[in-house]
Order: C-alpha cells, then structure tokens, then sequence
C-alpha cells in the first residue's frame, strides 16, 4: 500500500480483529519448520539441535565400537517431533547428515544431501500441479540449513567452501563454528573475520538476504545479524551449577562453561535469531526464494523439452508428407 | 665389590672382585661423549591443518621453532599436495646440545580427497632410511649423519567419538616405520568424563587394528620411583595436550603458559588440566633415547633386512660355517674340473649336430644334381634319337616332312601314297 489516501471512517467497523482470526486459524493449523544439520563427525551437531529446541530430538550418530565400520556414503536422516509451547504447535522436521565429510575421498559427499533438498521441492511442485491438490500440502522443504564448521582457526577448509556454494544456491544457509570452547576470544573474532572474507570472495550468500521490502529496523537487525555470522557455539543438554543455579553448561577441569552467557558463547544469538526473530522469514524467503527458483527452472525445462517434442513430431511429419 | 648383575651378559662366570678398579667410571666417561658430540632427534608431526601442531612443538621444546602461521588469502593458491618441510634448531641446556628436527606435513587431511595423502610421508620416512642404508655401505663410514624419524606425532582431532577412517589409515601404514605417538589435540575443549570414554575407545580401535604405538617400555632393572613414573606414562596415552607459547595471568595472580577463556584459565604446565606435561616428559625427559634406540634397532632393522631381500641379496648361510682353506681349494678344483668337462661335452655336442647339418646338406645338392643329370641326358637322347630318325629320311631320300613331301608333286595322288 504506497502513499494512498486513507479513506476516513465514521465509526468503529472491527475488521482490525481479522489478524485475531489469522492467528486463531494458523494456531489450529500448526506450524511446520524443518532443518537440516551439516557437518563433520564429531562436531557436535545432535547436541547443538537438542540444545536450541531444548528437547531430546536427535541421537549422536558418532561410531563408538571398535568393530563398527565407518558409514561410507551420506546418509540422509529424518526425524519428525511434534513440539507445544504456550498453545503454539510446532512440526519439527530435523534431518541429520552422518557420514558427510569422513571418509578418506570425499569427492560428491554432498550429493546426496542436495538431492534431497532438490527432492523436497520437487514433491512440492508435483503436489502443486496436480489437478486435484490437498487442502493444505505438507511441507517437507528445507527451511534452514545449519552448517558446521571446524574451530581450527585458520580458515574454511576446501571441502567447506564447495559445499557451503551448492548449498547456498538451494537452501538458506547458517554457518556456525562448533565447539567454539576451543578458541579464544581474539582467536575467535579474527577466525570469524577470515571465514567472512572467504566467503565473500568465492560469492556464498549467506541468509539473511536484504530486500527492499524490509523497512529500516527490520534491516539494522539483519546488519547485526551479519556482523555476528558465523555463530561461535557450545551446545550442551547437561546442567551445571553456576552461581547456585542449574544452566545447561560444560564443565571442564579449569573451569565452568555456561552455554546461556553471551560472554561465553553466542549460543543466545543463534537461538534468538532461529526461533525468536527470523523463524516466520526463514519459512517464507524459501518458498518465495528458492523454491520460486526451482519451479520456474523445472517448468522451463518442461516447456522446452516439450516444445523440443513438438518439434521433433513435426519434423517427422514434415517427413512422412515429402516421402 | 659385587657386579651388577645384567641378565643379557654372555654365560661367563661371575667373579668377585678384589680391589677397587675403576671401569664404574665408564658411564661417565660415555656422558662426556655423548655432551661433547651433542645430541640430534628429528620428530614428525602429522595432523589436519588447524591441530595445534605448530604451537604443540613450540610448547615442548620452550622454543620458537614455528612462527606465527601465515593464513593465505582467499585468493592464494593453495596447494595440491601434501608437502614435507623440515626445520631445523640447535637449543642448548645446561651444557646440553640438542640439534632437534622437526618434520612437518601440511596439507595432509585437507583436501577434499584425501587417497594416499600418507604417500609423501611414508615415502619421506623410506628415503632418510635409504640415505642411512647409504651412508653404512660406504667405504669411508666416519662421518654418518642420522636423519631418520625417530618419533610421530600424530594428531587426533577432538571430536570425542572415536578415530576416523584416516586416522586408522594412516596408522595403518607407518606403525612399523616410525614410533607412533597418538595425541588429543585441542583437548581444552573436551570435559574429563569425554577423554576418559574417547581415550578408550582409541585404544580399542586401536587394538582392533593391530595398530603398534609406541609405549613408554619400563625394564625390571630400574628402581621403584623410575617404574611408578613409567606406569603413569602409560596409563595416560594416548595424551590429551593443549599447547600455548604465550603467558597469561591466572585468577590467583600467576603467570603461567596457557590459554585466557572467558570462563577460566587453562594452564598447560599444570598435570590436572592436560597430559602435556606427560608427554614431554616420555618424549624428552626419559625415552628420548628409548626412540632412537627402537628407530634403529628394530624399525630400521626391519627396513634393511625386507630392502636387502626385496633387492635379490640372499642370506649366505654357508657364511657361517667353519672354513678349512685345503677342502675349500679342492674343492673350487673340483668344480672348476667339472665346469671345463661339462665344457667340452657341449662343444663336442655342438660339433656334430653341425657335421650332420653339413651331411644332410651336402646328400641333398648331390641328389639334385643326380636327377638334373638325368633329365638333361633322357633330353639327350630323346635329341638324339630325332636325328638319327632325320638321318635314315635323308639317306633313304625320303621328304623331310610328308605334307611337304605330297604338295611337292604338285597334285595329292589320291588313293596313292608314296609315304611308307
């Protein structure tokens, strides 16, 4: 609505009450969110995700016998929870990846993963075009992907910055360092700096984009998002006692580290950000974004294909006539 | 004056002594030596790039070998190999001197495919093996120089599962070419409970590999308080280390080696943070020359024999036997003899097969020449023959050729033939 005149009126109507009736329908709906998690072994993604969502939702999928073999391929892991907070209902959909980036040639171990996200928006479509659709298609799309990186302090590695490209053409993407307990706070500040710079120079874009939609608070907070990216985190579903209270922390043999302290990590940001502030925006730019972008590369194709189709019958009909 | 009694000494008698000699003064006089030549040890350090590996050494040896590493830019090309850099550093304590080589392999683990990354390292171990090899078959053997890696670092990233498949690969290939001491790198990040489970089940996946590291080995001879530090050693590996060559302030006012973190300071020197303290104490303190010693008697050992082999040297075990130079001059006689009859009856072989070559050849020109002989005498004849035929038709004046004969006359008599 651009600078139109607003018509005056001459007594109370009560239409403002319809966000009321949005909300009361969406809360009956339910709402639907699915991440998937990215990253070495080891890293501490399971606990990251059980952290943020404050619930048991993943299980490690680390190898702990001697005899169990390493996986060799990516697998692609699903697990759906039904998660209530204060009347609001919540699908949850975590995807992990186990075996990413282990073994010893890890050429193409992205592929599985971006199939799958690629087949998500595909049933989605498929869904869409038939004739006679569902009410309300479920949405199995890949909201959110949280990619993990080693805390080595040097920079991204080359198999970081391969698939951090393929993934941020299909998914939004949110880099965060694990176990960032492992850096210092100077060590900290100049390894995010380096990871910044890389990524600008191999062109990852990285969520939050900017549009023009946004109004001017709404693009501070996505500045002071992008100057914290990537997150520094330290994920732990164990309690420790911290000034005589219970905080989901790690104790060490020199000290105490409380996951809920900005000064610690920025577990808080990260969490905010997720669900807080960006979990309606995260939901909506991949419909309107990259799911946009999948269907009208798939309907060209089709278009094409079936206009090379055309050509081809007419091409032997023109044929079967001159013979 | 009893003698110290040395299980390996050969089946002699033990005699008592009567007087005061003086050889106890023999170990003394191999430390002077050993100060007056100095010391050398050359260690590898092999990790994922971002292990710690630098700082780690720079940690143990209190010294600057490494610089602060240079991350490149973005826009750097960046290697394609695993490289192998060696530096090199003459530190000095107490009169000491230690020449001390550290190997180092960047970019081992860092690429996307990793296939035969220990290639290179493995290759480098052989090639100082070779150069020692070398040096032992010269014939001027005064100088040698041992550059042979006598300890690997090996560095474990902190992910508190368990090894990973490279990690066991490579293990794999160079456990029995170089000492292999595996370390936790980073363990600062790691609670007490997560070492205590993630040591154990690298040990497990060790032992499940067959995998021979390198353990502090104690010897009945020693006393108590050297084999109570020994069994700490060992009940530590393999060790979780956090290294740091700067100093920083504890709450309590100290200032110690270590690391600053928001929620407590890490001190490395300290035996209740890290094993850091256990590891330089196995790798220079008390086993320093236990790694050099299982480098060359056992490992480059083995390289030799299974070198040698490979190369078509046979053990001659006849070596060994007792040698009485009569019987061997007779017996070289012998076979010289058999050698030259052995000789002889091959070239008298050679001999006739050629004579009955030459037979053969010589029968079959002979008949060829039989059967020309003929044909040209049957043709011979069969001339001859004409003639004489021509002969008997001259002389008896009869034509020539009869169809001649009758066109001659002019007219064919018919009925009437004046032919015979």
């Amino acid at each position: 609505m651009d600078a139109q005149q607003t018509t005056p009126l001459s007594q109370y109507v009560g239409f403002d009450s319809i966000t009321r009736q949005i909300e009361s329908k969406l809360l009956k709906r339910g709402f639907q969110f699915n991440v998937m998690v990215v990253g070495q072994t080891g890293l501490g993604k399971s606990t990251l995700v059980n952290t943020l969502f404050a619930s048991h939702l993943i299980e490690s999928k680390g190898r702990l016998e001697a005899h169990e073999s390493p996986r060799s391929t990516t697998e692609i892991h699903p697990v759906s929870h039904l998660v209530v907070e204060n009347g609001v209902k919540l699908r949850l959909n975590v995807i992990d990846t186990p075996g990413y980036g282990d073994q010893v040639n890890n050429e193409n171990c992205w592929d599985p993963i971006i199939k799958y996200i690629k087949d998500q928006h595909s049933a989605y479509l498929r869904k869409e075009l038939t004739a006679m659709r569902d009410r309300y298609i479920t949405d199995t799309r890949i909201h959110c992907c949280l990619f993990f990186i080693n805390p080595t302090g040097h920079g991204l590695r080359p198999i970081d910055v391969t698939v951090m490209k393929k993934l941020a053409d299909v998914v939004n993407v949110v880099p965060v360092i694990a176990k960032s307990d492992s850096l210092t706070l100077d060590e900290r500040d100049l390894f995010k700096e380096r990871i910044r710079a890389e990524m600008q120079y191999h062109d990852i874009r990285i969520y939050p984009f900017d549009s023009d939609e946004y109004e001017e608070e709404e693009r501070e907070l996505n500045e002071r998002i992008r100057s914290l990216i990537p997150f520094a985190v330290v994920g732990s579903e164990r309690n420790v006692v911290v000034d005589g209270k219970q905080v989901r922390g790690r104790k060490n043999r020199y000290g105490v580290i409380n996951v809920e302290n900005e000064n610690h990590c920025e577990f808080v940001y990260l969490r905010n950000f997720l669900t807080r502030t960006h979990l309606q925006d995260l939901i909506e730019t991949t419909a309107l974004r990259h799911y946009e972008a999948f269907r009208s590369r798939q309907l060209l194709a089709l278009k094409e294909s079936s206009s090379k189709q055309q050509a081809a019958q007419q091409a032997q009909q023109q044929q079967a006539q001159q013979a | 004056m009893s003698l110290a009694a040395n299980g390996s000494a050969p089946a002699g008698r033990k005699q008592q002594m009567r007087g005061f000699v003086g050889f106890a003064n023999l170990p003394n006089q191999w430390h002077r030596r050993s100060v007056r030549k100095g010391f050398n040890f050359t260690a590898m350090v092999v990790g994922e790039s971002g292990l710690g590996k630098s700082t780690l050494v720079n940690t143990l040896f209190n010294h600057k070998l490494y610089p602060k590493k240079e991350v490149p830019a973005p826009h750097m090309e960046r290697p394609k190999t695993v490289a192998i850099e060696s530096i090199s550093a003459d530190i000095e304590e107490n009169g000491v001197r230690l020449k001390l080589t550290v190997v180092d392999t960047p970019g081992f683990a860092d690429f996307v495919n990793n296939d035969e990354s220990w290639k290179p390292i493995v290759d480098n171990i052989e090639s100082r093996f070779d150069a020692y090899l070398e040096q032992e078959n010269r014939v001027n053997r005064a100088k040698l120089t041992d550059n042979r890696v006598h300890a690997c670092l090996y560095f474990i990233q902190p992910s508190g599962h368990a090894l990973r498949p490279i990690d066991i690969e490579f293990m794999r290939r160079l456990h029995q070419k170089v000492n292999l001491i595996p370390v936790i790198a980073k363990s600062d990040t790691m609670t007490d409970e997560e070492i205590h489970l993630f040591k154990q089940r690298i040990l497990a996946d060790i032992a499940h590999h067959n995998i021979q590291i390198f353990y502090a080995p104690s010897y009945d001879v020693e006393d108590d308080e050297t084999l109570a530090e020994n069994e700490e050693i060992v009940r530590k590996i393999p060790f979780a280390v956090v290294g740091s060559d700067q100093q920083v302030d504890t709450i309590d006012g100290r200032r110690v080696r270590g690391r600053a973190y928001p929620w407590g300071v890490i001190e490395v020197d300290n035996e209740e943070h890290c094993d850091f303290v256990k590891l330089r104490q196995m790798l220079i303190r008390s086993h320093m020359e236990e790694l050099k010693e299982h480098t060359h008697n056992v490992l480059y050992e083995k390289y030799r024999s299974e070198k040698l082999v490979a190369m078509g040297v046979t053990q001659d075990h006849s070596v060994f036997k007792e040698v009485n130079p009569a019987a061997k001059m007779a017996e070289e006689r012998a076979l010289h003899d058999a050698k030259l009859a052995k000789m002889e009856n091959e070239m008298k072989l050679v001999f006739q097969q050629k004579v009955a070559e030459k037979e053969a050849k010589l029968k079959q020109s002979e008949e060829e020449l039989y059967a020309r002989h003929r044909e040209m005498r049957e043709a011979l004849d069969k001339q001859r023959l004409e003639l004489e035929d021509k002969k008997r038709r001259l002389e008896s004046g009869r034509p020539l050729t009869p169809e001649k004969g009758g066109y001659a006359q002019g007219s064919k008599k018919k009925g009437f033939s004046l032919r015979n």
